[in-house]
């Protein structure tokens, strides 16, 4: 009887660890499985150990593509952070402008991904694009598919128009949780709007910004369908991320590179994760004496 | 130094939310300011810490008008119903913020933290961040780097509204003490009555912008001079039927005769409303003077060591406190008793006419 009861329990953890199998644990074994092997054909294998590991830890273009990759996260949060907390703080805080920015701020982030590389591919056309001929109007020669850094700035301007108003949403959402009386005490202390924004809006908003910083850094680092739809990853390789070579491997059938590719890739961002959070969770705890 | 407020109004977006409050607060005095939720307490408040103008009257600041004086050129603390503190600093930090900006030299700024540390008892907490805290020694935080800057006007807004019960009770009796001993003008706000009791000093009733009654709280309780200061100033709000005066005995509702005794005595023939504070009713009877109102019960409310018993009377509903734990049953017919002492009784608008005795002020304060 006591143990039909202890079975029991089981069946109720089972969905959860059946639809974490299937999604996570599975899938994820299956990369490590492709990894340390080299597949010829069904039931045509050998074990190659940490080879495919050497292979990719050594390879030069992964090395470009990394560090094409860590710059292009370090400018997007460099951005994207002080620029979201700057709309927040100027955007309104009752009436009818509070959902008429709200509105306007989602728009970038209900358009579907590739379609927002379309968009910028016909924007920043030199022949027919409002950007590309206005910019080439001005006398400046511009064009992404052709100059490195056109494209550079094509893609980060892309990324923070599409981006930026996740994080000016959740840094308004922290501003607006404060409670009015914390404003009202730094009145009566005499507080500059300096002091204010710097000892009761900023620590306020730690929470929020270590998302938005986390979510940021996590997407922009595995950013692929708006830099792939828009430059293909060139001119050249000056935009091909860490995501878009990762596909280049795969469909030229190097199933063992880019295996063991996807799991060093996991890991950083991984590690690079919880650096972040547990940088974030210290800050605001250092003013102590 | 001596605030005066002189017939102060405040309209905002087309909302009245202050008319016609004239009010004088002399130092070292405690003002409560009693009223329900919107009644204006916060306001108020806001008007005399500068953080708003008025839109009507004056502000006198002994003889001087300060009525468009902005807050940084007052000297004011104030607490609120938040625990409001900076929460990158210590409490140490907080406790010094507002002595930084006025020039003291170090060692006299850290003698001033500690003593107000010590008088709140979180001497030990120095070192702590406010989200290390408990939310009683949050507050007393915030009570510290208000007292720290010896202002001449202290606000507090609901101070101890967001405290469980037994650390309001504590905090309380150390804020009366502390009170005593300052030489500020205190202005405390609150919604509940017995606090206001517990306090004492001198109470304003506040309902819906208005000052009702100003005076010495315990006169204001046992005299209120309205049927709704009786109501702010009771919890639960005192029981009112309506009623009249004939033939050499007071009738309250279609049933209720009570004998024209005492303070009731002086009443002339008339309409009148009547009131009875629940803990003046009674289950059982207590002497031969109290008059029996037969009631249905609706619900028994037990709050710790008291219950408060929701009864019906032809169509008049009554709360009674009662002591103790009872059980009634919903319908269960009941037997009220109410002593004719007790009865207040108000004219037709709503104007105190005869309130009971032995609640002279004289003898009250006692």
């Amino acid at each position: 009887m006591g143990k039909w009861e202890d079975n029991k329990a089981w069946f109720l953890v089972l969905p959860v660890f059946l639809l974490v199998a299937i999604s996570a644990i599975i899938p994820l074994m299956t990369v490590v499985n492709y990894s340390v092997q080299d597949i010829f054909g069904p039931g045509d294998r050998i074990f190659v150990g940490t080879e495919w590991f050497e292979d990719m830890l050594s390879n030069r273009r992964l090395h470009d593509a990394l560090w094409r990759q860590f710059l292009f996260s370090g400018l997007v949060l460099l951005i994207e952070i002080p620029l979201g907390v700057l709309i927040a703080l100027a955007m309104p805080k009752r009436g009818w402008g509070v959902s008429v920015s709200l509105v306007l701020l989602a728009l970038p982030l209900l358009i579907p991904w590739n379609v927002i590389g379309t968009i910028w591919i016909i924007f920043t056309r030199p022949d027919i694009g409002l950007l590309g001929v206005a910019i080439n109007g001005l006398g400046f020669e511009f064009d992404h598919t052709s100059a490195p850094l056109d494209a550079w700035i094509t893609v980060m301007l892309m990324e923070v128009w599409h981006w930026t108003p996740l994080v000016a949403l959740l840094a308004y959402a922290g501003l607006r949780a404060i409670p009015e009386a914390y404003f009202q005490a730094a009145r009566i202390d005499g507080a500059s709007p300096w002091a204010v924004f710097r000892y009761i809006q900023l620590p306020k908003m730690r929470g929020v910004l270590t998302i938005a910083v986390l979510l940021r850094f996590m997407d922009s680092f595995l950013i692929y369908a708006e830099p792939f739809v828009l430059t293909g990853g060139g001119p050249g390789n000056s935009t091909t991320f860490l995501s878009i070579y990762l596909v280049k491997l795969s469909t030229a059938m190097d199933v063992g590179p880019a295996a063991a590719f996807s799991i060093i890739y996991f890991l950083i961002i991984l590690l690079f994760s919880w650096l972040f959070y547990q940088a974030l969770q210290n800050v605001g705890t250092g003013d102590r004496q | 130094m001596t605030l005066v407020l002189e017939q102060v109004g405040k309209v905002m977006g087309g909302e009245t939310h202050l008319a016609d409050v004239s009010l004088e607060l002399r130092p070292g005095s405690l003002n409560l300011l009693l009223g329900p939720t919107l009644s204006g307490k916060t306001s108020l408040m806001r008007l005399m810490a500068g953080l708003d103008r008025p839109s009507t009257g004056r502000l006198l600041l002994d003889g001087r008008d300060v009525t468009g004086l902005s807050v940084r050129k007052r000297s004011v603390a104030m607490v609120y119903q938040q625990f409001i503190n900076y929460p990158s600093f210590t409490v140490y930090d907080n406790i010094a913020s507002p002595l930084r900006r006025s020039g003291l030299d170090r060692a006299e700024i850290d003698r001033k933290v500690r003593a107000a540390a010590e008088s709140l008892k979180i001497e030990p907490l120095l070192d702590r961040l406010p989200d290390e805290l408990s939310g009683g020694q949050q507050q007393r935080t915030a009570l510290a780097r208000a007292l720290v800057k010896e202002a001449e006007l202290l606000l507090l807004d609901e101070p101890l509204v967001n405290l469980d019960y037994k650390l309001r009770e504590e905090l309380r009796a150390e804020l009366q003490e502390i009170f005593r001993k300052g030489r500020s003008i205190v202005v405390y706000a609150t919604t509940e009555p017995l606090e206001a009791l517990m306090l004492g000093g001198s109470t304003a009733v506040l309902d819906q912008g208005r000052v009702l009654q100003n005076g010495p709280t315990i006169e204001v309780y046992h005299r209120p001079t309205s049927e709704r200061v009786g109501q702010v100033f009771s919890d639960p709000p005192m029981n009112m039927i309506e009623g009249e005066v004939v033939d050499r005995e007071a009738r309250l509702g279609p049933v209720i005769r009570v004998p024209l005794s005492g303070h009731l005595g002086r009443l002339a023939p008339g309409r009148y409303r009547f009131g009875v504070r629940a803990n003046h009713l009674f289950v059982a009877r207590r002497n031969p003077d109290q008059v029996e109102i037969e009631a249905t019960a609706e619900l028994a409310e037990i709050s710790g060591s008291e219950t408060f018993i929701h009864a019906a009377h032809s169509g008049t509903s009554w709360v009674v406190q009662e002591e103790g734990v009872h059980s009634l049953g919903l319908g269960e017919e009941i037997r009220v008793f109410v002593e004719p002492r007790h009865i207040f009784v108000f004219d037709q608008d709503g104007g105190l006419v005869e309130a009971p005795e032995g609640a002279t002020p004289s003898l009250a304060a006692q």
